[in-house]
């Protein structure tokens, strides 16, 4: 993929402000993702981060300010429109659609394409990424393991053929064993050339792997660095860490 | 019968049947339970005698002279508290006991405490006027229930019974799955002859076969108790030669893949298709009259079926667009149309009728579809009141005749060639079987299509769904317009079979009972939607049309209330499931089961996760 320092930015918000009702839940929020990034966006309960992913994807509208996909205003867009044009997102809790079988689920993340020939061979990769998901295939997704859906749920989120994937708290209703398998499976798709935006809670986790990060508190970007700088940051080390 | 053996050996093989345990002794009973299980015997069977229905129903024979439909439906309860009672719940590792003395002692006992409920309400009915409180129940149930004579007679025979009757059914228990197999077809063997006579004679008269039924019926109805018998030995005979043979042939069927599956789905497909445009030749009005009612509610079903069944829209105002197909068929075809008659003929009308009804469905859909569950449900209910109180108003009642709705509408006809009107019920059923077959196809596609798995999509999770790029809002609109084309069919050739159309035809029970229909036979499955028509509409009737047992037709709300009850608890998927609800409903139950068998790695990680450990 390309460089990290190229000029347009894949993703972006501009100074963004979202409310639901009179509440404030974004204020002048700005964010870039560069193609090939891994990037975090850290934060305690609601402090706005899955405002900010149903923001980029569309799903609220922002007040002022504006997304940016691809060096594109897409504020007016739909949903579809964004997703068709390369954003995508791996809910949290990995929420398949249960009663549907696993190929049921991967069909349904390409539901806006139409080159079946491209189906079938991004579906084989998703096979190629987790071969687990291929001896699943005609079962309900409803019945897989945790990890197992984890899986799925990525996968799904690829038969869109992504630019940028989005993915809220990787880690949320895990077991530590699951979260750290979970965390290996998203570097390893960042390493066949995804660029990974995610949303989370646990600081370490994510840092460990992300080159960059953000960290929101109340609607509000506090701290923008390295994922290292961060990491030694004092203030995050108290809050989010646990250290004193 | 086996010696007790020791708890471990049956703990050893956890999936193995777990050997059965000596019998207990016939007094051992749990007798909390056994009177608790009685009790409610005894009520519904009080419930059932004040509602009538012994005395209306005791009309139909079902075996003469020994059984009546209306002896039938008291005898059903203490039966079925008798077996149910002896039921073991099956635990993994505890020995099961052997079915014997016990069961059939606890049977009657259970039993003759739910037949106590009837010897209680023949000394109450006696000594007491319940003619103001209850008005429903007639005075000759007294004499019903002695049998013509004194209530001491009713109070001692009514207690007899039970235990006779509840003896029997725990006696069921003490028959290998083989006999009781056998016994099981005896009786749906007589039962289905039983309920099926009307439709049997048709039958019989049209391949002038009539001996044959003179001889198996009686000549005011009901089965000679001689025929009865040897009905029951020839099924029983049937059933112990062809033992195994039916499961073994549908399970031979599942294994097939490929060309072959197709090959056979095909030929059963044509099978079904053959059956179904031949037997009409042979069968007289009552039978296809019959059918036609039933192919009119497969329809409805189908159509409701891809709303609530696919998209998860619970839609309690279906009836409206069955409606609005029917009276924009008569006002399209009909000379007598007060405001509009163009007069077309009935498939140029029917063109137009789909048009008006998707564009209805569009209309009622756009703001209905915004809500989400109860309040949904809730709104549906009243759009399909609100349908039918527009086609009631004075204020139309310029262009569709108010309460008098429109009469004398033509016969279908198509392309001139011939006309389908309800006085030959023969034609009518090919045309609505016509419409079933292209329902039924299209239904199908959809299920496997891009839409039907946005569909499905969007009842698993609406929001995951909008994540993926699916419009949701569009998408279920277009649920909503899909069936009310299929529901505008059915109305359309309902309009045109009756001949006329009032408000009072489209009452919101209509809507009520499509919704039995599809919750009974099966959410989200097609064949199950069908059975469940052929059942409920064919033996029970529609909510106007008579069924096969045409004497239930005034209990026939309290039946499908206790049945969709029943199915609630103890069949949620339906009659004939979907592959998908059963996996749903029962789904903790499944995992559950796995987990102990240690196939599930569960979410705590403690599990097989094989990378996770190696890793660790």
């Amino acid at each position: 993929m390309s460089d990290p320092d190229a000029a347009t930015p894949l993703l972006e918000m501009r100074q963004v402000n979202t409310h639901y009702g009179a509440v404030h839940a974004l204020k002048d929020v700005n964010l870039a993702i560069y193609a090939g990034e891994m990037v975090c966006l850290l934060g305690g309960n609601a402090s706005g981060k899955s405002t900010t992913l149903k923001t980029l994807l569309g799903m609220v509208k922002p007040t002022t300010g504006q997304v940016v996909l691809d060096g594109e205003v897409v504020n007016d867009r739909s949903t579809a429109y964004r997703v068709e044009r390369g954003v995508t997102m791996v809910p949290e809790n990995r929420r398949l659609f249960q009663r549907l079988t696993v190929r049921e689920n991967l069909q349904l993340g390409a539901y806006l394409r139409n080159d079946s020939d491209g189906i079938a061979s991004d579906m084989e990769w998703v096979f190629e990424l987790f071969p687990r998901v291929k001896e699943r295939l005609s079962q309900k997704s409803g019945t897989l393991s945790g990890g197992e859906q984890q899986m799925v749920a990525i996968g799904r989120a690829l038969m869109s053929r992504p630019k940028v994937l989005l993915m809220d708290e990787p880690s949320m209703g895990l077991a530590p064993a699951l979260v750290k398998q979970n965390f290996e499976l998203i570097e390893q798709i960042h390493e066949a050339g995804l660029t990974i935006f995610m949303v989370e809670q646990n600081a370490n986790m994510a840092l460990s792997i992300a080159d960059r990060g953000w960290v929101l508190q109340t609607g509000r970007v506090v701290l923008d660095d390295t994922a290292q700088n961060l990491l030694n940051h004092p203030d995050l080390r108290a809050s989010y860490l646990g250290e004193a | 019968m086996t010696a007790t053996l020791p708890p471990e050996t049956g703990a050893a093989g956890a999936s193995a049947e777990p050997p059965l345990a000596a019998s207990r002794p016939a007094l051992a009973q749990d007798w909390r339970r056994l009177v608790r299980m009685g009790a409610v015997g005894a009520v519904a069977q009080v419930f059932i005698a004040l509602s009538n229905m012994p005395v209306r129903l005791d009309e139909r024979v079902i075996v003469k002279p020994v059984l009546s439909l209306g002896y039938l439906t008291l005898l059903i309860v203490p039966f079925a508290a008798g077996h149910r009672v002896g039921h073991q719940i099956k635990r993994e590792g505890m020995p099961q006991h052997a079915a014997g003395a016990h069961e059939v002692a606890g049977g009657a006992a259970c039993g003759a405490v739910a037949g106590g409920g009837l010897s209680l309400l023949a000394v109450l009915l006696a000594n007491f006027d319940l003619r103001e409180p209850l008005v429903n129940w007639s005075p000759m149930l007294a004499e019903l229930l002695a049998f013509g004579n004194a209530t001491r007679f009713a109070v001692v025979i009514w207690l007899l019974i039970g235990a006779a009757v509840g003896a029997l059914g725990g006696g069921l228990r003490l028959l290998g799955p083989r006999t009781r197999r056998a016994v099981v077809t005896m009786a749906l063997a007589v039962g289905g002859a039983a309920v099926l006579e009307p439709l049997v004679v048709d039958l019989a008269e049209g391949m002038r076969l009539e001996a044959l039924t003179d001889r198996l019926y009686a000549r005011r109805g009901g089965i000679n108790w001689t025929s009865a018998l040897g009905l029951a030995a020839g099924s029983g005979i049937l059933a112990v030669l062809g033992r195994g043979r039916i499961q073994q042939a549908r399970a031979h069927i599942a294994e097939l893949e490929g060309a072959q599956r197709t090959r056979t789905n095909g030929l059963l497909i044509l099978a079904t298709a053959a059956v179904l445009i031949v037997l009409p030749l042979f069968a007289g009005k009552l039978t296809n009259e019959l059918l036609a009612n039933v192919g009119l509610f497969v329809l409805l079903a189908l159509g409701l079926n891809v709303v609530v069944g696919l998209a998860g829209i619970l839609d309690l105002g279906y009836v409206a667009f069955f409606a609005v197909g029917s009276y924009s068929a008569a006002v399209l075809t009909a000379a007598t149309s007060p405001r509009i008659n163009p007069e077309l003929p009935w498939l140029v009308a029917l063109i137009v009728v789909v048009i008006i009804t998707g564009l209805v469905g569009l209309f009622i859909g756009a703001p209905v579809i915004r809500m989400r569950g109860d309040y949904l449900a809730i709104v549906t209910l009243g759009f399909g009141e609100i349908i039918r109180l527009i086609f009631l108003s004075d204020w139309l009642s310029g262009w569709f005749g108010g309460s008098q709705g429109i009469t004398k509408i033509p016969g279908a006809g198509i392309f001139g060639l011939t006309s389908v009107a309800g006085t030959d019920p023969r034609r009518v059923f090919y045309l609505v079987l016509a419409f079933c077959a292209i329902a039924i196809y299209v239904s199908w596609r959809l299920e496997r299509s891009r839409l039907g798995r946005a569909w499905m999509a969007v009842r698993e999770d609406e929001t995951v769904a909008e994540a993926m790029g699916i419009n949701t809002v569009n998408v279920k609109l277009l649920a909503f317009v899909v069936g009310a084309i299929l529901g505008s069919f059915s109305g359309a050739i309902f309009a045109n079979k009756v001949g006329s159309v009032f408000p009072s035809s489209f009452l919101i029970l209509v809507s009520m009972v499509i919704l039995v229909v599809v919750i009974f036979g099966g959410m989200g499955s097609i064949i199950g939607v069908i059975a469940g028509a052929a059942l409920l509409i064919g033996v029970l009737g529609g909510p106007k049309q008579p069924g096969l047992l045409q004497e239930f037709s005034e209990f026939k709300l309290l039946i499908y209330g206790a049945l969709l009850v029943w199915m609630m608890l103890a069949r949620p998927e339906g009659l004939i499931p979907s592959a998908r609800r059963t996996r749903e409903l029962h789904q903790e139950e499944f995992l559950q089961d796995a987990w102990l068998r240690g196939e599930v790695d569960t979410d705590d990680g403690n599990g097989a996760e094989p990378e996770a450990t190696e890793r660790s």
